[in-house]
């Protein structure tokens, strides 16, 4: 198989969806009128059969998808995280979270690199909500592998599930040989004096953090969260054990995502200095995305920053 | 058309003050609930349960059961009433309703009760999962038909007008939605609250087969929906209009009785249900 250097999440999503319809038969997709944003428009137009279109709809997108769950059928309704964050949440609750419908819910556009598009289009609010909503599984791959693992992952699971993609290309980092299981954090690089947990396309700037902290003697431990929800609480405990400190980072809100996942562990367990990267509770704005990057110090400079912050807090 | 005896029809009339009692007694047992809605869908309730729906109270997830959606959810009362006398689970447990641990929740609940086939109550969505069963009944070449009954008030819903707009763009005629037509709402009357005339205008501009029929009269509703059965192109909905409270003389178009009745006008509509 041709390595792929860098794409988008939400592309590798579609590749993997068309593999999945065609092996399970009981998978359908769902769009409100946005098949497009994961390179499925021709797919869902040679397969009407099994894919259905409900135009610019969101509420009826997860009506309809609840719908068809109850008849078996294991819909992948695709959408970008606002509309189905926001303006949907309500069916989401009702139909698929307390109905407990086998609801796959795919969103594009996680966050605020969404190609200059603009808070319109940027949601900073989705793990927030998903976090207080029972029974849903919050799940955010970092690359084009490990989005090509999840998708069978999910499909094989039964219950509903947000899966949070990204607009922009992103760097290859996972290989074959990762292990993608559902509420199970990666380690992607080992180290002892600090924890960065990172999601989603803020694990690239983790990564490069880790990088820069190398150069200055800090040795910080790389820790993928793929999987927000549930959090996996003993790799928490285990790196608060381990290094002493945390810093995480997220595309989202520094209130009530992964960060506040992982301080919500902490407080209970183990607690020691943290320290959230993420957007401080401001909607973004149009830009490219190292302006967004820098701006809204979303940036591994910024998670360098916060490092040195917790290790000068840190006892002993 | 199957010719519907008479003796059938008494029947079910005698069925349907059975379910308007169960109500009753229900909502003066938990203290709460919103009587005067069910009973103004009593009679279409009836009429699927116990006539026109294919459904195995011993096999709730039948895959070709004919399917029913309440979407207008809060009149959940006379829904698990039917569900009760069909035998889906103990007419005792209706007694149940609204108390802690029960199968029976305030507003339906598909992972509680069986026979429900969605949690609803917040008005809006139910047509919309109906298109969804739909298009999996066609995809798997299923014969059974989806019932949807709803509220006027809910036509407000924005939600009902997305899914009414899919339902006639994927010509799903295997769909029959209701709408209990009481003429009222929360806050009073719908042409005050917020008008929905001409509603069935409405929904033959949304594509849809609109008649309309009066929701109390069994035999009008049996011969609505067997027609509807038989037309293939496009949806159809069934306008009923109907009273609040019909059965009950105090209650009957009264929307004050949305809240609780005395024991003494309880012991009244029992007798008068008789």
């Amino acid at each position: 198989m041709k390595k792929i250097q860098e794409e988008a999440t939400r592309y590798a999503f579609g590749e993997a969806f068309q593999e999945l319809f065609k092996r399970n038969k009981r998978v359908v997709g769902v769009s409100g009128d946005l098949f497009m944003l994961f390179g499925l428009t021709e797919f869902a137009r040679e397969n009407r059969e099994r894919c259905f279109n409900v135009g610019v709809a969101e509420q009826n997108l997860i009506g309809v998808s609840a719908g068809l769950a109850t008849t078996g059928k294991i819909p992948f309704a695709m959408t970008i995280a606002a509309f189905a964050s926001l303006k949907a949440v309500d069916p989401i609750k009702m139909c698929v979270a307390y109905a407990e419908t086998n609801v796959k819910i795919v969103v594009s556009h996680g966050g605020i690199f969404v190609g200059k598009n603009g808070a319109s289009h940027q949601d900073i609010t989705d793990f927030a909500v998903f976090r207080a909503m029972p029974n849903m599984t919050i799940i955010t791959p970092s690359d084009g592998v490990l989005t090509r693992k999840a998708v069978p992952a999910i499909a094989d699971y039964e219950g509903p599930v947000y899966f949070r993609l990204g607009r922009p290309p992103v760097p290859t980092i996972h290989n074959e040989n990762t292990n993608f299981t559902i509420g199970k954090a990666i380690t992607l690089r080992n180290g002892s004096d600090v924890s960065i947990m990172a999601a989603g396309i803020m694990v690239h700037q983790a990564i490069k953090a880790s990088e820069i902290l190398k150069e200055e003697g800090i040795e910080a431990r790389v820790i993928e969260f793929h999987t927000i929800k549930p959090i996996d609480k003993e790799a928490i405990i285990q790196a608060a054990d381990e290094t002493g400190a945390i810093v995480t980072a997220e595309d989202h809100n520094v209130n009530a995502g992964l960060g506040a996942a992982v301080a919500e562990i902490l407080v209970e367990n183990c607690p020691i200095p943290m320290k959230r990267i993420g957007v401080l509770d401001v909607f973004s704005e149009s830009g490219p995305d190292e302006d967004l990057r820098k701006k809204y110090k979303m940036a591994a400079e910024d998670i360098v920053e916060a490092v040195k912050n917790v290790l000068a807090r840190k006892s002993g | 058309m199957k010719r519907l005896e008479e003796k059938t029809l008494r029947e079910l009339e005698d069925k349907a003050k059975c379910l308007r009692r169960h109500k009753i007694r229900m909502v003066t047992e938990a203290q709460s609930g919103h009587p005067s809605t069910g009973l103004s869908c009593a009679d279409i309730v009836c009429a699927l349960y116990f006539y026109i729906m294919n459904v195995r109270p011993e096999d709730p997830d039948w895959e070709d059961r004919d399917r029913f959606i309440l979407s207008k959810g809060h009149s959940c009362g006379i829904l698990y009433a039917a569900l009760a006398e069909k035998g889906f689970f103990p007419v005792e447990e209706l007694l149940t309703y609204r108390k802690i641990n029960s199968r029976l929740q305030g507003h339906p609940c598909k992972a509680r009760t069986p026979g429900v086939e969605m949690s609803s109550g917040s008005l809006g969505e139910g047509l919309s999962v109906g298109v969804g069963i739909a298009l999996g009944a066609r995809l798997d070449k299923k014969n059974y038909r989806i019932y949807v009954l709803m509220s006027d008030g809910e036509q407000n819903e924005g939600h009902v007008w997305e899914a009414a707009m899919s339902a006639a763009h994927y010509r799903l005629s295997n769909i029959t939605a209701f709408i209990d037509r009481n003429r009222q709402q929360v806050d009073g009357y719908c042409e005050d609250i917020m008008n929905s005339e001409p509603l069935a205008e409405k929904w033959r501009a949304f594509g849809w087969r609109v008649v309309e029929i009066d929701g109390h009269n069994i035999r009008e509703i049996i011969e609505a929906t067997e027609t509807a059965s038989r037309i293939k192109e496009r949806p159809t909905v069934i306008i009923a209009h109907t009273l609040l409270g019909k059965g009950i003389s105090y209650m009957e178009n009264e929307a004050e009785y949305y809240a609780k009745s005395t024991p003494e006008q309880v012991a009244q509509a029992l007798e008068e249900l008789r």
